[in-house]
């Protein structure tokens, strides 16, 4: 068995935000973002929260599969940056759309690499039998946890939500490669605004750094980690699987930087037209980049039937991982 | 050790390198970017088996200053 992909969804939100509005925060221009970047203007929530975009996400993915949403046994939501700690997102979702059947959990804390992760479990879960129909989500409001002062990251990120619902089916079954190094973790940290309380921790948020409470990077390695790491992982998993860079059809990268994507395609020797971007449309989604791309090519009609996806997603952790899933006919 | 160096360049950069010399500016005379040069690092760390961290990559701005620096710690 394995877990296929039937449908998908994505929810974007209407406030956008180009590059000229960002130079209007900090000292940075248009053209150094577009080329450094490769990203023109970014969508940020107003109305919307990561529980609302979620939910839409998966609603539309559940009308493009076909599925009724009490056919789901499982929902599973990757996300950094929820407006919610209880109930979890997955459980709001579930009350969103009426899913009564599905077991709920999030997946925190997986960022970039979320997605790809949230995909793997899935599909663990399908291959193994014990879910049948699942919807996996990856929804951000990165504009929450955003240091808008810093311009070495406030170019960088978007909101937003895409999302898939697989269903076990008969059929070949690929193998993942994940990778976790927590000892290089400081290169890209966010602190969480709940580490104090009230009997014994009263002051300590007094030594904290207002900018620790938002994304911090450090921009060179990590740059150099996913330049190296994310073609290693790739060949690994081609390796595992017994295929051919070749036999790859589209390479969905983790959209974070047309410049890594393009360092990407040149160190492993695979043209730049199997590597689809929308980035300079969203900038870096985190765990949403790659279910709105996945949706983006879908609603195109680009998937073809028997298509080889090669999923691979990469940040915070710091985390990588690829995966390689078939179109279904 | 500028030869290597201009391989790497021409090699990573996809950039002419008849006329680099080792007082050549990567900014202002090879017209690459900070994430250019992070590429070249990559490949110099692989090709010398050193490790150049951000702090120290700061203070080279000339072709010179890198080869310098892989001089002094490989």
């Amino acid at each position: 068995m394995t877990g296929s992909i039937c449908g998908t969804g994505s929810y974007i939100p209407h406030y956008t935000m180009d590059n000229y509005a960002i130079a209007d925060l900090v000292e940075t221009s248009d053209e150094w973002i577009q080329e450094r970047t490769g990203v023109i203007r970014r969508h940020i929530v107003k109305e919307e929260t990561t529980v609302s975009m979620a939910a839409e996400a998966g609603r539309r993915a559940l009308e493009n599969a076909g599925v009724s949403a009490e056919e789901l046994d499982l929902i599973l939501v990757a996300t950094i940056s929820s407006n919610v700690i209880l109930p979890c997102t997955a459980c709001e979702v579930q009350r969103s759309l009426g899913a009564v059947n599905a077991t709920c959990f999030d997946l925190g804390g997986a960022a970039c690499t979320g997605f790809v992760l949230a995909y793997n479990t899935a599909e663990a879960y399908l291959a193994s039998g014990v879910y049948k129909t699942v919807l996996i989500i990856g929804s951000e409001s990165l504009s929450s946890i955003t240091n808008w002062k810093d311009r070495g990251t406030c170019i960088l990120f978007g909101d937003g939500a895409g999302a898939a619902v697989l269903k076990a089916e008969e059929g070949r079954r690929y193998l993942p490669v994940t990778h976790s190094e927590g000892g290089k973790g400081s290169a890209l940290t966010c602190r969480s605004r709940n580490d104090s309380n009230e009997i014994t921790k009263k002051d300590y948020a007094g030594d904290i750094k207002e900018e620790e409470y938002f994304i911090q990077m450090d921009g060179q390695a990590v740059f150099k980690f996913a330049v190296k790491k994310v073609p290693e992982v790739i060949q690994e998993v081609l390796e595992l699987n017994m295929l051919e860079k070749e036999d790859i059809d589209l390479y969905i990268l983790h959209q974070a930087n047309k410049r890594i994507v393009e360092a990407v395609a040149k160190r492993i020797g695979e043209p730049i037209e199997k590597f689809p971007m929308n980035l300079q449309e969203y900038g870096n989604t985190s765990s949403a980049s790659i279910p709105i791309l996945l949706d983006e090519l879908n609603q195109k009609g680009t998937l073809k039937p028997g298509q080889k996806l090669l999923l691979a997603g990469f940040g915070a952790g710091l985390t990588w991982a690829a995966s390689i899933l078939t179109i279904p006919a | 050790m500028l030869e290597k160096l201009k391989t790497l360049i021409s090699e990573n950069l996809e950039i002419n390198t008849d006329n680099v010399t080792e007082s050549s500016s990567f900014k202002e005379d090879l017209g690459i970017d900070s994430l250019d040069l992070f590429e070249l690092v990559m490949a110099m760390e692989e090709e010398f088996d050193i490790e150049i961290p951000s702090d120290d990559l700061e203070n080279m701005s000339t072709v010179g200053d890198v080869i310098e620096y892989i001089e002094s710690h490989k």
